[in-house]
C-alpha cells in the first residue's frame, strides 16, 4: 500500500467509525419524553429564616420511624458560631431533635461545653442539612448488590431488603448523611419523604417548618415559585468541588459550611 | 504452553462462568435501571413501590389552613389567634401527628414541658439569624421550676392578653 492510500483509508475508516449510531436513528419525540420525565425533585433551604427550632428532625423522625433515643437523623441542623476572636463553633446536639435550649456550644463528649460571651458572638446562624439526592450519587454507584438507586424523578432510594450492610455507600457519601438503621440494621437516610411526595403532600420536614426556611419543588416546573428562586437567585451547593451535583440549594451558605 | 500455565485460567474462568450463571438465577427479573443507567441506578424496580407505600403519618394542610381546619372541633377550648405570634406553627409540632385524628388517634399529645418552648425563646444572642425576631429568656431565670404554660397560652401568646 502507498503511504497516500494508507492515509487516504484511515481518514475514511475514522470519519465513519466516527458517525455514532444514534445520529442514523430517527428521535421519537414520545420516547424522550419518556426517557426525560418531567418531574425532578429538588430542596431548597434558607439558612436566614431558620431558627434552629428542630421541628423538622422531630417530624421527620416520627413520619420515618426512626427511634428518638438513637443518635442517628436523617436530617439535622447545625449551629455555627463564629466569634469576635476568629474562631468558630459548629454543634448539632442530638442533631437538633430538641432545638439548641443552650447558648453554650457542644464541643463533644471530652471537649464538654464551651460558654461564648454574648458580646465575643460575631455572627451565627444555622444550617439544616438532609441527603443532596446528588445528580451523580457517589453512594449508588459504589454499592455492590444494586441496593441503593437513584429513581428517575430524581431520588436516592435504598432497597432494604437487598442492602447487605457493607457500608460502602456510607463511607462514599461526602455529606454524611448515611447512617445504619438500629431497628432495621441496614443502611437507611432521607428519602425527601418519597410517601409523601409522590401523592402532593410537602415532606414532613417542610411541612413542620414555621419558618419557611425548608422548600421543596419540582426543578423541571420552570413556573413553580420555588425553581424560581433557585433558577434566579443566588443559591449555593455544599461541596461542589466533590462534582456529584447536590440537587439540595441553599441561600446563605458560607464558605464554612461544609 | 505448559499445562501449568493453562489449568489456573481454566479454573479462573470456570469460576467466573459459575458466577454469571448464579447471577443469571438469582437476580430476580425485576432488576433494571431506570434513566441514570446501570451506574447510577440498577435496582429491583419493585422497590420503589415499597417506598410510596410508607405510612403517612402527618397531615398536610398548609399551615394557616391547619388551624382552620382544627379550630373546627376546638375552637371553642382554645382561642387560637392565626394571624401572628405563633400562628406560624402548625399545631401538629406540639401535638404530634393528627393525619386520623380524632379516630386514630383518639387524643393528641398535649406536653407541658418547657422544653417545647425553649425550643425557640431559648435567648440566644444570634443577631445574625432569624433568631433575633423571637423574643429570649434565659431559661434558668425565668421562673424556672414552673411550666410556661402555667402563666403563657401557648397559642395566644400575647403579653397584653395574659
Ligand atoms: C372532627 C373534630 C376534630 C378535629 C378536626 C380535630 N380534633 Fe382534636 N380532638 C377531637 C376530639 C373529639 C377529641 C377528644 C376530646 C376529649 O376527649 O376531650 C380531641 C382531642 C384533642 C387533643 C387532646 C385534648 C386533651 O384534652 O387531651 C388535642 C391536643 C387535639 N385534639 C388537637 C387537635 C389538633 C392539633 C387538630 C388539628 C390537626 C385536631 N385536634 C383536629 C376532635 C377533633
Ligand atoms: C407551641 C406549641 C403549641 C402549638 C403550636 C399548639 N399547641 Fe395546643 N397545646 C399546647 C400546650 C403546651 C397545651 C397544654 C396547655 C395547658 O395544659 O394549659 C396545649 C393544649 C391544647 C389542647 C387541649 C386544651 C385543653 O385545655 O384541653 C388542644 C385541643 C389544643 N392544644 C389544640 C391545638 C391546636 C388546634 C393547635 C393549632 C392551632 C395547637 N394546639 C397548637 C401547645 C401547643
Ligand atoms: C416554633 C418556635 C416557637 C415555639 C416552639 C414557641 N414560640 Fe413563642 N413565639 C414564637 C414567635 C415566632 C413569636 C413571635 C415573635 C414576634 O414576631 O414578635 C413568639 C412569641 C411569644 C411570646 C411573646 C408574645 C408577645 O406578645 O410578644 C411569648 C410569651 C411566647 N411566644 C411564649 C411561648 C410559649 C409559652 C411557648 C411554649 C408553649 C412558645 N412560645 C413556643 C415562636 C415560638
Ligand atoms: C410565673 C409565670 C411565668 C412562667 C412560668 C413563665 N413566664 Fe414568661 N413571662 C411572664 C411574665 C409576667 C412576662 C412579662 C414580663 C416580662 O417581660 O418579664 C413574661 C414574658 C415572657 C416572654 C417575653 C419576653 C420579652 O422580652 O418580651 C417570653 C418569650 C416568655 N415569657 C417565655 C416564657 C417561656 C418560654 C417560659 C417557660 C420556659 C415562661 N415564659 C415561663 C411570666 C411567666
Amino acid at each position: 500500500m502507498k503511504r497516500r492510500d494508507f492515509l487516504k483509508n484511515t481518514i475514511v475508516a475514522i470519519a465513519g467509525a466516527s458517525v455514532p449510531l444514534s445520529a442514523l436513528e430517527f428521535i421519537d419525540p414520545q420516547e424522550v419524553l419518556a426517557a426525560n420525565p418531567d418531574i425532578h425533585w429538588a430542596f431548597l433551604i434558607n439558612t436566614h429564616t431558620c431558627v434552629g427550632c428542630g421541628f423538622c428532625v422531630k417530624a421527620c423522625k416520627t413520619e420515618n420511624d426512626i427511634p428518638f433515643e438513637a443518635n442517628v437523623s436523617r436530617t439535622w441542623v447545625e449551629r455555627y458560631v463564629f466569634t469576635k476572636d476568629d474562631r468558630r463553633y459548629i454543634d448539632s446536639p442530638k442533631a437538633a431533635l430538641y432545638g439548641f435550649t443552650d447558648s453554650k456550644v457542644d464541643l463533644g463528649e471530652h471537649l464538654g461545653f464551651k460558654d461564648i460571651e454574648p458580646e465575643n458572638v460575631g455572627k451565627a446562624f444555622f444550617v439544616p442539612k438532609l441527603c443532596n439526592h446528588c445528580e451523580a450519587p457517589a453512594c449508588t454507584q459504589v454499592c455492590p448488590v444494586g441496593a441503593t438507586y437513584k429513581t428517575d424523578d430524581g431520588i436516592v432510594l435504598i432497597d432494604r431488603s437487598w442492602c447487605i450492610g457493607c457500608g460502602y455507600c456510607v463511607m462514599a457519601c461526602p455529606f454524611g448523611a448515611r447512617f445504619f438503621h438500629p431497628v432495621h440494621n441496614v443502611v437507611d437516610k432521607c428519602t425527601f419523604c418519597y410517601h409523601r411526595i409522590t401523592k402532593d403532600l410537602e415532606t414532613a420536614c417542610v411541612n413542620a417548618c414555621p419558618f419557611g426556611a425548608r422548600k421543596m419543588c419540582n426543578i423541571r416546573d420552570i413556573n413553580d415559585p420555588i425553581t424560581k428562586i433557585i433558577l434566579n437567585d443566588r443559591v449555593g451547593v455544599l461541596k461542589d468541588e466533590f462534582g456529584t451535583k447536590p440537587q439540595a440549594f441553599y441561600i446563605g451558605l458560607a464558605t464554612e459550611v461544609r | 504452553m505448559k499445562s501449568h500455565v493453562w489449568r489456573p485460567l481454566y479454573v479462573v474462568i470456570a469460576i467466573i462462568a459459575g458466577l454469571l450463571l448464579f447471577r443469571e438465577f438469582y437476580v430476580p427479573d425485576t432488576f433494571g435501571s431506570g434513566e441514570y443507567g446501570f451506574m447510577y441506578s440498577y435496582h429491583n424496580l419493585e422497590n420503589q413501590e415499597v417506598w410510596k407505600n410508607q405510612p403517612l403519618k402527618y397531615q398536610d394542610t398548609g399551615k394557616q389552613k391547619m388551624h382552620e381546619y382544627c379550630g373546627e372541633c376546638h375552637g371553642d377550648v382554645v382561642d387560637i389567634r392565626t394571624e401572628d405570634l405563633h400562628g406560624i406553627i402548625p399545631c401538629e409540632n406540639c401535638h404530634g401527628p393528627a393525619l386520623e385524628h380524632p379516630d386514630e388517634p383518639e387524643l393528641l399529645v398535649v406536653n407541658r414541658e418547657r422544653g417545647v418552648c425553649l425550643r425557640c425563646h431559648t435567648l440566644l444572642p444570634y443577631t445574625t439569624s432569624e433568631r433575633k425576631r423571637i423574643p429570649g429568656i434565659n431559661p434558668n431565670e425565668h421562673n424556672v421550676d414552673e411550666a410556661c404554660v402555667d402563666c403563657h397560652d401557648p397559642h395566644n401568646p400575647r403579653l397584653e392578653d395574659m
